[in-house]
């Protein structure tokens, strides 16, 4: 079992140092997918971590990133702080934001739960646009600086591995344990002497933390940014769909998902521009008639029917 | 409160879901070593009573205390933590795990905490003791019904519960089944450990319990050794109804 652990570990790795040549090879099309689809994988990854063992599907991703890109924009622009001070700043924000939302909401069960993330997403990015219009004076934001391209697919990269590598400490640890065994009966958890609101809190403020972060290092991308853009609802669903698809049980599904979402998604975008959300649509049929545990399950049943055939 | 000297005493405790009072004003205690049955009809509020001591639901009024302490405050896993162990009358595994880590999560974080290899020995020793040990393994789903319920049995005892509390327990069993369920139990009362359980089967009750704690609606109608509380006139007609019924 850990052999295992440790084997998952250092193939991880060494992925992650062949993705770290990607901006060095690719040009600057290819590159330009590529931050997309790092940003993708360090924001499903840092999802999973929460909603694959406990199968509680937050909305709230969009927030989080929302917080990270905007208290960027806002402090460089309007305060001349640094890049790095306000990046800092928003993951503490966000953190603290996920841990008041998780008090408040994780003892509500399934359904009422994702409607919460998703009505708090939207609430959020109402209230800021709000706050900016009525008391801030301009309606977009700068930020302006040095960052290249392949910087921020970098940084995005360090992201994706340092969230990897926490689910996989989490994973490995009580914690870990305590929320597989949450997700399959809450009732149990608690009578095997767990604290089941503390281990969904802590989980889910890491999500809010990566969130934010993410959010942060993209901001540089945009140069200009409105609240409207960063807090888009669409983010969140995007962020479960890709985590769906690749697979929510393991905690390198989400890069099984991300890259061939991100291709074709870049494809159907280009050719049929006012079709995507469509797609969207085909996508999540196809997750829940066909991939109900994404590509990583249909992978795994396959790899046990070889093994069995072999016998 | 002071310490009376029982493991667990339960003082004028009362439940009420709405205007149902599921429980009422129930008074009773369980010495050290003791194993007391709570027996009585459907809907007596034998199962309600459970769920109280073990912390899924709280009093509406009253208090629960286990050696001197209170506990009816606590949420669940706290009196867990302290050292109440219970399996549910409708078996409740975890599905997705294997039967050895089913047990495992009875070690890692009850009364005393395990961790690693050291959780992992004493869940294998646990399913050696409920004879299921060879199961290892394998995925819950291929259980039948009573292993289902040893490794239940062993998950609490890997807490080391210090009170243990099994909700029909022996129920839905076949009559083999039911022959190694009760002798199961007699070895639990045989390591000296402290039991509360709920049962309808009058055998295990009678050849289990120290004594009995009988309920009808809600009240406790007796308390007592087996034979002298089934041969109550009171509680025979709790169970069949009045003559002229």
């Amino acid at each position: 079992m850990s052999r295992s652990g440790f084997k998952e570990l250092a193939i991880a790795a060494c992925l992650a140092i062949l993705a770290g040549f990607v901006p060095l090879v690719f040009n600057n099309y290819w590159l330009s997918i590529s931050v997309t689809a790092m940003m993708y994988i360090a924001l499903c990854t840092s999802w999973v971590m929460f909603s694959g063992p406990t199968h509680y599907i937050s909305l709230a991703s969009g927030a989080f990133f929302g917080i990270g890109g905007y208290l960027v924009a806002t402090g460089m622009s309007d305060y001349q702080m640094s890049f790095w001070l306000m990046a800092g700043i928003s993951a503490l924000v966000a953190t603290i934001l996920a841990g008041l939302i998780g008090a408040a909401t994780l003892r509500l069960s399934g359904v009422y739960f994702v409607i919460f993330t998703l009505g708090l997403a939207e609430m959020i990015r109402n209230l800021v646009s709000w706050v900016q219009n009525n008391f801030l004076g301009s309606r977009g934001l700068y930020v302006l600086t040095d960052f290249t391209e392949a910087h921020i697919y970098w940084m995005l990269l360090v992201l994706a591995a340092a969230a990897y590598f926490l689910g996989w400490y989490i994973n490995r640890s009580r914690l870990g344990f305590a929320l597989r065994i949450i997700g399959n009966d809450e009732t149990v958890a608690r009578h095997v002497g767990i604290n089941t609101a503390t281990a969904k809190i802590v989980l889910f403020m890491t999500t809010g933390f990566f969130g934010a972060l993410v959010g942060a290092v993209i901001a540089p991308r945009y140069s200009y940014i409105e609240p409207n853009q960063v807090f888009s609802p669409e983010l969140s669903f995007m962020v479960v769909i890709m985590a769906l698809l690749g697979g929510a049980g393991r905690l390198w599904g989400p890069i099984v998902g991300v890259i061939p979402f991100t291709l074709v998604w870049e494809y159907v975008s280009l050719q049929f521009p006012n079709q995507t959300t469509m797609f969207i649509g085909l996508i999540f049929l196809l997750i829940v008639f066909v991939l109900p545990n994404g590509i990583v399950g249909r992978l795994e049943q396959v790899a046990v029917k070889i093994r069995q055939g072999g016998h | 409160m002071r310490y009376s000297g029982s493991a667990l005493s339960v003082n004028g405790v009362t439940k009420r879901f709405g205007g149902l009072v599921a429980v009422d004003n129930m008074e009773f205690s369980v010495g050290e070593h003791e194993m007391v049955g709570i027996i009585g009809p459907n809907g007596s509020g034998k199962t309600t009573m459970m769920n109280m001591i073990s912390g899924t639901f709280k009093p509406t009024s009253g208090s629960i205390s286990m050696m001197g302490s209170r506990i009816s405050d606590l949420p669940a896993q706290e009196i867990t933590r302290r050292g109440v162990g219970r399996t549910f009358q409708l078996v409740r595994l975890l599905p997705s795990l294997s039967v050895l880590e089913n047990v495992i999560a009875g070690a890692v974080f009850g009364h005393r905490k395990r961790w690693g290899r050291e959780a992992e020995d004493h869940a294998h020793r646990m399913l050696e003791r409920v004879g299921m040990d060879a199961m290892s393994y394998a995925p819950v789903s291929s259980l039948t019904y009573i292993d289902q319920k040893r490794v239940e049995l062993a998950r609490v005892l890997a807490g080391d519960p210090e009170i243990l509390l099994l909700d029909e327990w022996l129920a839905g069993l076949n009559p083999t089944e039911l022959e190694t369920g009760i002798e199961l139990i007699h070895d639990l009362r045989k390591e000296g450990r402290t039991v509360i359980l709920v049962e309808h089967v009058m055998d295990a009750i009678r050849s289990l319990c120290d004594r009995c704690v009988v309920m009808s609606s809600g009240v406790k109608i007796a308390e007592g050794s087996p034979d002298v509380v089934l041969s109550d006139p009171e509680v025979i007609r709790a169970y069949l109804g009045d003559d002229d019924a």
